[in-house]
């Protein structure tokens, strides 16, 4: 059995002593007896650390690790430099609370400081919090910050990632905001439809950028709709693609909140990710969670501390209209070091090349009878039609240790490219995607 | 302490003065902003709301801290004090001069202490 | 200390991507950002440096004690880790067909048995990402099951007033109204006032067990009977579950609904603020409504449940913070039953020998037997000194200790919140006893000098009302 008390039994015998109590089952005195639990816990005896390894090891061994991934989809494996694995595994980083202490803290609060800036500058935006648990929460947050007295209708482009939309819906449920679908119209968000929409009692519209299908929405346009019916417009945002498209302030957006993950974090079967939330100083007192600013200490000392906390939950209590508490903090820290290593131009550069390679696999793939579903621009994911037998497809890329598209429905399959996979990789993809072909 | 003669109060320490023109300003007294702390914002209602007596209509932040503020009558908000807004010290530095509202149409108004009444309430308290 | 944008100079830039091999594609007119992207511009060495930097200026679990009441900072095993780092953990897509995340599935299910076991309870859910999320989580399940049945009239969830401010704000978020009950002088449910807040507007009550002032409640199950018998459900704040792993069980004790925080019980790192993990269990009325989708084993196959009609909904994306669920079930399987229960016995005897050795100069709020933490009140010293909680925890911090939860719970003045865990070595809590007494001793002797601790670290004490009264959230280029 493993155990990682270090008191050994005199010490202990010791404490008990001190303490004028015979045994430690004393201390539990007001536990009633008819309820306390009379048997040991049906779980398996302890192991020791060479068995539990070995044992976690095996289980890991269960599942398949696919050399090359085409499919995203909200989880996107992009490379992730070595030195953000060593910067985010310092024990100190690890091992910390919330940094409550601010005067011991110095170094989580300054990291999260310049974590927030980050996301200003991707974003546009004026104000940034030190992050919330997913993209998909992240936007049902945002929804909620639009709550107003007499709005409360939220529409959700139906080319929103389906995890988002279910979020949303269930955050709705218990605000008691309502949620309508803003229709699709070759992949992309219908505007016209969403004019038509909005009326009175509108609280936001979401739009994702790209959208579920890879494809460029126009934010311009869908914030011009969406302020002259006085709403806001929250834009869900990949951050690769931030580094080369029109931030959501340009556009005109009052919140802006995505997935992290891609920010150099693993895919990890869906988590743990970071949820990032931007918006106007004007809705900043509306952020929900953690926020760190600039102050001086007591010697006028630059110094940053947690700040803005009577939004929360632990002040504001029942009135609080988040009750978010742990963030993300260690994956927030995560995409900053990967943001710093990348650069400007690093992050661009890994922006475009996962562009360029979705569109020359896309033209691959046309070019053996996968057709592109949609006209319209798309970053670094595409959805396919054409081909009958696409789980037949799918199923000899796997093993071939190729993770395709996934499958939306009987012949369309939604695709994504990172800069992660070589030409050579999506070469010999097609050539067996051919093979099936024929 | 300070507690202006031609002022009313209430038990939850806000003070209200008589315009004379029908209109009311809404404040807090210098008991409860020396109470609170250092106040770094304010929320106030907009302009044209009814606010309603003995509920709440504004809240303050102190950094530890977030208060409800109630309101001694029931009336129409006619102006807000956007002074208090930018710069919430004010309300530390001179609660009698930082009102939070005026308000007119006042329909309903609660029990208020005479500036005696209401130093005799605070010496109670203490 | 400097920031990262601060270290930058133009056209500093590291290696990591080849040349693109493919023709480079255009972006359609119009669609470029034109606002400048100004991150870093710096090597590798110097953000090495420079987060190495912000290391020392940080305070974990590993630099030293951290009895941060009611956040069971015990020391986060090293194995954990190692487990939670396996590349078939970490490079495994979500959405990978379910033959090819067997691994993954078991990981799961084997984790929603072992803590079922641990709480009493019948299922679980992973997806919530942190114990807020699982609060909410757990008033959803509850809002669900009133409302399959009917029964719409139930509007209000009871909270004591000793509560963590996470339990009223979730009970708002789910929408329902908060009645806050006053504690009774031992800090325990007023039988009485719950009697008379009970009713059939009530949709449940949460507690937690032993409460946020350290004391195991033995009116449990009277208490969780009240609301019972009223139709409403009782809903557990795994918060304090260090206490009594192995010892009793929530599901025992009347609960209907738990959640769990991974990284305090089970010892997850917490990461300077997450991310943690919220499971959300639930006695087996509740089943049909938890998040999806959820694993279940199926036969010898584990699979993804994605449907069911009366689930309340999605909480995130994916299954949940995978990787942290990993770490706990190394946690578990690595101490078994008997360590299990050996947890929580001595977590409570390290708070305990803290408490006696430190009863004859600091008030403790509730004296007698505490569980795995103890709430002092310097109610008084501040009256008669002029020293209060936050300048005690301050002057702890120049022992190298991170000081202890203050000024909660509200229910006491003052308050200090002190919780060793099991880990802790009793020489460690020696030296943490005799830092307390230091202060005590210098709180009559040189009050002045608690006041204006901290002397030894990077900053002295921040201002924090000029931060929130003039926000400053970025760095200004």
């Amino acid at each position: 059995m493993g155990s990682y008390i270090q008191s050994t039994k005199a010490q202990q015998q010791e404490m008990l002593q001190k303490i004028g109590c015979k045994s430690v089952e004393e201390l539990f005195s007001n536990v009633p007896a008819d309820m306390a639990l009379q048997r040991p816990l049906d779980i398996p005896r302890g192991m020791s650390e060479s068995s539990v390894m070995k044992y976690m090891q095996n289980m890991s061994e269960e599942n398949t690790v696919f050399k090359t991934v085409l499919r995203g989809a909200g989880a996107y494996r992009h490379y992730i430099p070595a030195i953000v694995k060593s910067v985010v595994s310092k024990e100190e980083f690890v091992t910390a609370y919330t940094p409550y202490q601010a005067e011991m803290s110095q170094g989580i609060l300054q990291s999260i400081f310049e974590y927030q800036t980050m996301i200003c500058e991707l974003t546009g935006m004026d104000v940034s919090n030190a992050s919330v648990y997913d993209g998909a929460s992240a936007a049902a947050e945002a929804v909620a910050m639009c709550s107003e007295r007499k709005r409360s209708k939220a529409y959700i482009s139906a080319c929103s990632n389906p995890d988002v939309i279910e979020t949303v819906k269930t955050y709705c449920k218990g605000n008691g905001m309502t949620v309508e679908l803003i229709p699709e119209n070759d992949g992309a968000t219908d505007l016209d439809a969403l004019a038509a929409m909005l009326g009175e009692g509108a609280a936001c519209v979401y739009i994702p950028q790209p959208n579920y299908y890879g494809i460029f929405e126009d934010l311009t346009k869908a914030a011009e709709i969406t302020h002259n019916a006085g709403a806001k417009l929250i834009a869900g945002c990949n951050p690769i693609a931030l580094a080369m498209i029109k931030t959501p302030k340009e556009c005109g957006a009052d919140i802006a909140v995505g997935e992290g993950q891609p920010l150099g974090l693993p895919i990890a079967f869906g988590g743990p990710y970071l949820g990032f939330m931007a918006s106007t100083t004007a809705m900043m007192r509306k952020l929900p969670g953690r926020i760190v600013g600039e102050t001086v200490d007591h010697d006028g000392r630059r110094a940053y501390v947690l700040t803005l906390q009577a939004r929360e939950q632990h002040i504001r209590r029942e009135k609080a209209s988040s009750n978010i508490c742990s963030n993300q903090a260690h994956c927030a820290l995560t995409a900053a070091v990967y943001m710093a290593a990348m650069g400007a131009d690093g992050l661009y550069n890994v922006a475009e090349q996962s562009m360029s390679k979705a569109h020359y696999f896309a033209q691959k793939l046309s070019e053996i009878g996968y057709e592109l579903a949609y006209t319209k621009p798309y970053f670094h994911e595409f959805v396919t039609v054409g081909v009958n037998n696409t789980a037949e497809a799918l199923a000899k890329l796997e093993e071939n240790g190729i993770l395709g598209g996934l499958q939306l429905d009987d012949n369309r399959i939604l695709w994504c490219v990172t800069e992660a996979v070589t030409k050579e990789e999506l070469d010999k993809a097609a050539a067996i995607l051919e093979e099936v072909g024929k | 302490m300070n507690i202006p003669a031609e002022l009313k109060f209430t038990r939850s320490h806000e003070w209200i003065k008589d315009l004379g023109n029908g209109e009311y300003e809404i404040g807090i007294s210098d008991f409860a902003q020396h109470e609170l702390g250092d106040l770094v914002f304010v929320n106030l209602p907009q302009e044209g709301d009814t606010i309603t007596m003995e509920e709440p209509f504004a809240d303050v932040e102190s950094v530890k801290a977030v208060s409800d503020i109630y309101s001694p009558v029931t009336a129409v908000v006619k102006e807000i004090n956007e002074e208090i807004l930018d710069a919430p010290e004010t309300i530390n530095s001179g609660a009698y001069d930082a009102w939070f509202v005026r308000v007119e149409n006042v329909t309903e108004t609660a029990e208020l202490l005479s500036a005696e009444e209401y130093e005799a309430f605070l010496n109670e308290e203490a | 200390m400097k920031l990262i944008f601060e270290r930058s100079v133009a056209d500093r830039a590291l290696t990591l991507l080849p040349e693109c091999d493919v023709e480079k594609t255009v972006l359609p007119e119009g669609m470029a950002r034109t606002q400048a992207l100004r991150l870093p511009e710096v090597g590798e060495c110097d953000i090495s440096r420079h987060y190495t930097e912000l290391a020392k200026c940080a305070h974990g679990v590993n630099d030293g004690f951290y009895p941060l009441g009611s956040c069971t900072m015990k020391y986060n095993p090293k194995v954990n880790e190692q487990a939670a780092a396996l590349e078939g953990f970490t490079e495994i897509h979500p959405l990978q067909p379910q033959s090819t995340l067997q691994g993954a599935l078991k990981a799961l299910v084997l984790s929603e048995e072992l803590l079922c076991e641990i709480t009493g309870m019948d299922n679980m859910s992973f997806q919530p990402a942190a114990g807020a999320h699982g609060e909410f989580a757990g008033i959803m399940l509850i809002k669900a099951y009133h409302e399959s049945r009917g029964d719409t009239k139930r509007t209000k969830i009871i909270v004591p007033d000793s509560a963590h401010g996470t339990n009223p704000a979730s009970a708002n978020m789910a929408g329902y109204t908060v009645v806050s009950i006053p504690s009774n002088e031992d800090g325990c449910v007023d039988i009485e006032k719950l009697k008379a807040a009970v009713g059939e507007d009530t949709a449940g009550l949460m507690l937690t067990n032993p409460n946020t002032v350290g004391v195991f409640d033995k009116n449990i199950l009277e208490i969780t009977k009240i609301v019972h018998e009223a139709g409403g459900l009782n809903y557990y704040d795994g918060a304090n579950l260090n206490a009594i792993m192995g010892v009793v069980r929530p599901g025992d004790m009347g609960f209907d609904v738990i959640h769990l925080n991974l990284h305090k019980t089970f010892s997850t790192p917490h990461g300077g603020g997450g991310p943690g993990s919220g499971a959300v269990g639930c006695k087996s009325l509740l089943t049909p409504f938890l998040p999806l989708p959820r694993a279940i084993k199926n036969g010898d196959k584990y699979e993804l449940l994605t449907e069911s009609e009366l689930s309340f909904g999605r909480m995130k994306e994916f299954y949940g913070n995978f990787l942290v669920v990993i770490k706990a079930l190394t946690y578990v399987l690595t101490l078994g039953a008997e360590g299990i229960r050996e947890a929580a016995q001595i977590a409570v005897l390290n708070a305990n020998y803290m408490m006696h050795e430190l009863a004859d100069c600091y008030e403790m709020a509730y004296p007698g037997y505490c569980m795995h933490e103890f709430v002092m009140t310097l109610e008084n010293t501040k009256k008669q000194y002029g020293v209060s909680a936050m300048d005690v925890a301050k002057s702890l911090i120049d022992h190298g200790i991170h000081p202890p939860t203050m000024y909660f719970p509200l229910i006491v003045h003052e308050a200090l919140m002190v919780e060793p865990t099991e880990t802790e070595s009793k020489e460690t809590l020696d030296e943490a006893v005799a830092a307390l007494r230091d202060i005590a001793e210098m709180t009559v002797n040189n009050a002045e000098a608690v006041i204006s601790a901290p002397h030894t670290t990077p900053i002295s004490r921040p201002d924090e009302v000029m931060a929130a009264r003039s926000p400053k959230l970025r760095y200004e280029f």
